[in-house]
């Protein structure tokens, strides 16, 4: 057999099409915002894009790839996030270089998250359909409830950490030496973080999460994955081990999304257990239906696209709300309706046309 | 597949021009007046909060404005939904607008993200409203106009401990609010020093503030003869109506978050009888500045002023009088209008809607009277 | 005695929850859809009669049919405009749409209403005191309770014995099928959404006379929870949501009084878990084959 070239292959080709462009896309934002030419709304836009982009894609594999809904996945950021904060606040002494601590936090955030994404996971996949979609709710709330609960700390003798199921504790009991200081306080959530999340790591964790997912997808695992979601007897009867390659996929989804999480943890000064609640799942979940199920590189642009509208409608102010929610229904039904779909077709061959005269 | 990443180029390069149109067209100008920015939220569920101290604002602004002084104001107010992340973004494009000086932001949260940033930037920063430590924590140009969570805490627990030493407690605080759980440590540290006795303690979260027979009945039971209630008025609301109908008749005691109870609509107000509460403001006082405030008010947006608004209305009067003492022009960079004003804010007193002769340590700490008022035929009253 | 009384309070929240979950299972049940509006449609039923009884002045029972009026044909609006272009598309588009419709009713209700919460007037009042005085049940929690064993059966009884029931019946097993067999698919479909929006309303006016406050996020936690509910009785069952919203406010009650207050929601969720993993289609959901 003959070896096709190393770009012959279609996926492969669009694959690095799509690398290049997230890199262009990159250099260009980044000589923009340096020439101020971009303004501080703008720019402040950048580091929370990659965040969202970066659940999305998470989410992504596990929805449209996996083909399992998923409706609590803000709580995997949320695990990331207070883990990426605790390490980043602990070492903040002994590794003062804050590039350095970013890398930690996000990988022993990403960690944390892949393990509750893999405890989750054990009863979650043994359901199907609407019931697994209200189990990750459920998880997801769970979560966010048990962060709500903890107080953690450190002194020089460690990490101090309370679990405040009684609502009586607060942050005294820790019991922090002096110098000490409180990383989480529960509710009021981690409050004065040192922000160190940067448009550049967002940007290498965007590429890193599309190289994992893009490479998983065609990796034998991923096709296995992909032949479960299709048809899961088919696939338990040629050999697939399902519950194996279903945890596989989910885990790595949760730990992509708890990388997230940490970058966007630590890229503001104050962040509340909260925030992570079922809102914030739904959004990311709108961000991926909307790019298309499966497909990464139409996540790119929706969660990017989906990110900026309600900041570019601020000039609608009381209205922008509203018109957020309009556009989401009509582009909702403009894409799926089978009699504006052959309109559409009827469109576009016309314009291809055009651009071959 | 040729086309899709066409598409997507194309996408992705429409984007960066939006990107850029955008930024272009928020270049700074230079300006007569001084331009002051507000975030709060203004939709969302905490949305009676920030559009009530933005309204109170512009009322101020408005004001001045028409005085024809030699100081004039510029007033832009930009939406936060009560979040961090999307409270930043307003900052920035307040920053982009040309802001000098912040009133904001309202709520705790998005307040302590954003004035790590203004602080980062140097830019002026009078919260209205934002009641915790942590908001002032480490930063010298962001400064209060309400009272800090501790300092009302402390405040509440010596009140009951002079005027009720022997009552048995009662805490109800939503576990899920920094502002509810910030009042709540400071006031059960304060209560065990001063030997108050609490007998129940119960909480809720936004997820649960439906239904609160379960931890009225478990306070009754407690033998609760006394209920604090470190929380907002909406909650408190179904709280009084639920105890009301289970003939549980406790003194109830609240904070300045209970504050706007009274003009709820459709509330009853004989269910907030003997109500006990800490406000800096009351809508029902008699001064002169007062009623005009609560006059222009109502007739701008058709409902009585709450506390925000009058927290919102003093923070416009503070930046003007911090103007004026600090001798500052228009033109200056907002860096230089943030020292100089930084410079001159422990110096100056203020009177406000909310506090006569407010002053300022430099840690942004307001130091003003918390006023404790009882609910009798539906106004406040001094005890 | 004490323990009676949050029994009560449970099973008053828990028939609350009950009444959201039918509308939310029949929905599902013949459009296999989630509608996540349906805890939009209790807020507006909410405002309705609010404005029915506080801006015109006119009587409770008035307010309760104008309410239910009113959301019944919001029904038939939102599913014909919405959700009827998107018949034969991915349930998860169907989904997303229904979140859109759920934003653009709290965001329009914010416009028209305004953030403000305002204090509901309980359409029935009163307090029962029993035990000399140790037991005091609200007079509204008897009558939510009773309203809803009251709907269930009559809903029950309208899914088996009408013509239109057997037609939703027969929608819900195969749509096709019905329509080979001379049913009206897309009539039977908005009848379904028009009922289940209807209970929302009555939901709406029962939810917020217990619990009296409304603001344009009202109805979304209640809609979770009753979403909550309908998968723990079984999705698609009129029995399974009506026992599964029962059992979720008990659970709620009871881990407040006895476990913890911060932690209600949790358990709640965990309970759940534990169900479906038991019962992987809810209390009294039916088990589908599959198919090879």
């Amino acid at each position: 057999m003959k070896k096709k070239s190393f770009f012959a292959d279609r996926t492969t080709r669009r694959d690095f099409m799509t690398y290049a462009i997230v890199i262009i896309c990159f250099i260009a934002l980044s000589l923009l915002a340096s020439n101020k030419v971009l303004g501080r709304a703008q720019i402040g836009l950048l580091v929370p894009v990659c965040c969202w982009i970066v659940a999305a894609l998470g989410l992504n594999l596990c929805v449209g790839v996996l083909g399992e809904l998923s409706l609590g996945h803000a709580g995997f950021m949320s695990v990331g996030c207070f883990t990426g904060i605790t390490v980043s606040e602990a070492v903040s002494n002994a590794i003062p270089d804050p590039t350095l601590r970013l890398i930690m936090a996000v990988i022993i955030g990403a960690v944390f998250a892949g393990i509750v994404g893999f405890l989750v996971g054990i009863p979650v996949l043994r359901l199907k359909g609407d019931y697994l979609a209200i189990v990750t709710l459920a998880f997801g709330e769970i979560i966010k409830d048990i962060v709500n609960c903890l107080i953690i700390g450190v002194d020089e003798k460690g990490l101090h950490i309370i679990f405040n199921a009684s609502g009586t504790k607060s942050a005294s009991d820790l019991g922090l030496a002096e110098g000490g200081k409180t990383i989480i306080q529960g509710a009021q959530g981690a409050v004065g973080t040192t922000t160190i999340s940067t448009f550049l790591g967002g940007f290498v964790l965007v590429m890193i999460a599309l190289i994992i997912v893009l490479n998983f997808v065609k990796s034998r695992s991923g096709r296995a994955v992909m032949a479960i979601r299709d048809n899961r007897i088919a696939a338990e009867a040629s050999g697939v081990n399902v519950t194996r390659y279903k945890m596989i996929a989910f885990t790595l989804s949760a730990a992509i999304a708890g990388a997230a999480g940490v970058l966007y943890g630590l890229n503001f000064s104050s962040i509340v257990a909260t925030k992570f609640n079922f809102n914030t799942s739904i959004l990311i979940l709108v961000y991926v239906v909307l790019g298309g199920l499966g497909k990464m590189q139409g996540t790119l642009i929706a969660a990017t696209v989906l990110y900026v509208l309600p900041e570019l409608l601020r000039a609608f102010s009381d209205y922008r709300m509203l018109v957020y929610a309009i556009v989401l229904i009509i582009v909702m039904i403009t894409t799926n309706n089978q009699q504006m779909k052959n309109l559409f077709l009827k469109i576009i061959p016309k314009r291809k046309n055009k651009e071959v005269q | 597949m040729k086309r899709t990443s066409k598409i997507f180029a194309v996408l992705m390069s429409a984007l960066m021009v939006v990107f850029a149109f955008a930024g272009a067209a928020s270049a700074e100008e230079a300006s007569g007046t001084f331009k002051i920015g507000g975030i709060g939220p203004l939709t969302g569920g905490a949305a009676i909060y920030g559009t009530a101290a933005m309204n109170g604002a512009q009322i101020a602004v408005d004001e001045i404005n028409a005085l024809g002084g030699a100081v004039q104001f510029e007033f832009k107010a930009e939406d936060d939904v009560h979040d961090a992340e999307t409270s930043v973004n307003a900052y920035y494009n307040l920053m982009d607008w040309g802001m000098q000086f912040l009133v904001g932001t309202v709520t705790t949260t998005p307040c302590i993200a954003v004035s790590a940033e203004t602080n980062k930037d140097r830019v002026f920063t009078l919260t209205p409203s934002a009641s915790s430590p942590a908001v002032l924590e480490d930063k010298n140009n962001t400064f209060q106009v309400c009272f800090t969570d501790p300092n009302q805490g402390i405040a509440s627990a010596d009140y009951i401990a002079e005027n009720m030493a022997d009552a048995k407690i009662a805490v109800i605080y939503k576990n899920d609010d920094a502002y509810s759980q910030g009042i709540r440590e400071t006031f059960i540290a304060e209560a065990a020093a001063k030997g108050l006795e609490v007998v129940y303690e119960g909480t809720f979260t936004e997820d649960t503030a439906t239904d609160f027979s379960v931890q009225l009945t478990a306070a009754q039971a407690a033998g609760a003869t006394f209920v604090f209630l470190p929380m907002y008025y909406q909650p408190a609301s179904i709280i009084f109506a639920q105890a009301a109908a289970m003939n549980y008749a406790p003194t109830w005691f609240g904070v300045d978050g209970m504050d706007g109870i009274l003009t709820m609509e459709g509330f009853d107000t004989k269910l907030a009888e003997g109500v006990m509460l800490l406000t800096p403001f009351s809508a029902d006082a008699t001064d002169e500045r007062t009623v005009n405030f609560v006059k222009t008010y109502t007739e701008k947006h058709g409902d009585i002023p709450n506390q925000f608004a009058a927290d919102g209305y003093d923070a416009v009067y503070i930046i003007y009088a911090a103007i004026q003492a600090a001798g500052v022009t228009a033109d200056m960079s907002f860096e230089e209008l943030c020292e100089a004003v930084i410079a001159v804010m422990p110096t100056i007193a203020v009177d406000g809607l909310t506090g006569a002769g407010m002053t300022w340590a430099a840690t942004g700490e307001v130091s003003k009277a918390p006023m404790a008022v009882v609910i009798k035929d539906g106004a406040y009253v001094t005890p | 005695m004490v323990f009676l009384s949050y029994l009560i309070s449970g099973l008053s929240l828990g028939s609350v929850y009950a009444i959201i979950a039918l509308g939310y299972t029949m929905v599902y049940g013949i459009a296999k859809m989630l509608n996540f509006a349906h805890g939009d449609v209790i807020m507006v039923g909410g405002y309705v009669s609010f404005l029915t009884m506080n801006s015109l002045g006119l009587p409770s029972w008035l307010a309760v049919i104008l309410a239910v009026v009113v959301c019944t044909v919001l029904g038939i609006v939102i599913e014909g405009l919405a959700y009827k272009p998107l018949r034969s598309a991915s349930s998860l588009a169907v989904l997303i749409t229904a979140i859109g419709v759920s934003y653009f009713l709290q965001n329009a209700a914010q416009l028209l209403f305004g953030a403000n919460p305002v204090v509901y007037i309980p359409v029935i009042s009163g307090t029962i005191s029993l035990f000399d005085g140790q037991l005091n049940i609200s007079v509204v929690s008897v009558v939510t309770i009773a309203v809803c064993i009251v709907i269930m059966i009559c809903l029950s009884a309208f899914i088996s014995k009408s013509k239109m029931g057997k037609a939703m019946r027969a929608c819900s097993e195969d749509k096709s099928a019905a329509r080979l067999m001379g049913i009206n698919v897309n009539k039977t479909i908005s009848v379904t959404f028009a009922i289940g929006s209807a209970l929302a309303a009555i939901a709406g006016v029962l939810l917020c006379s217990s619990y009296p406050t409304l603001m344009p996020t009202t109805g979304s936690m209640p809609g979770i929870k009753a979403f909550t509910a309908a998968v723990f009785g079984g999705i698609g069952s009129v029995p399974g949501a009506f026992i599964g919203g029962l059992l979720l406010g008990i659970i709620e009650s009871m881990a407040k009084a006895y476990v913890s207050t911060n932690l209600a929601n949790s358990i709640v969720f965990a309970v759940l878990i534990i169900v479906l993993l038991v019962r992987p289609v809810g209390i009294l959901g039916k088990k589908v084959r599959e198919k090879v």
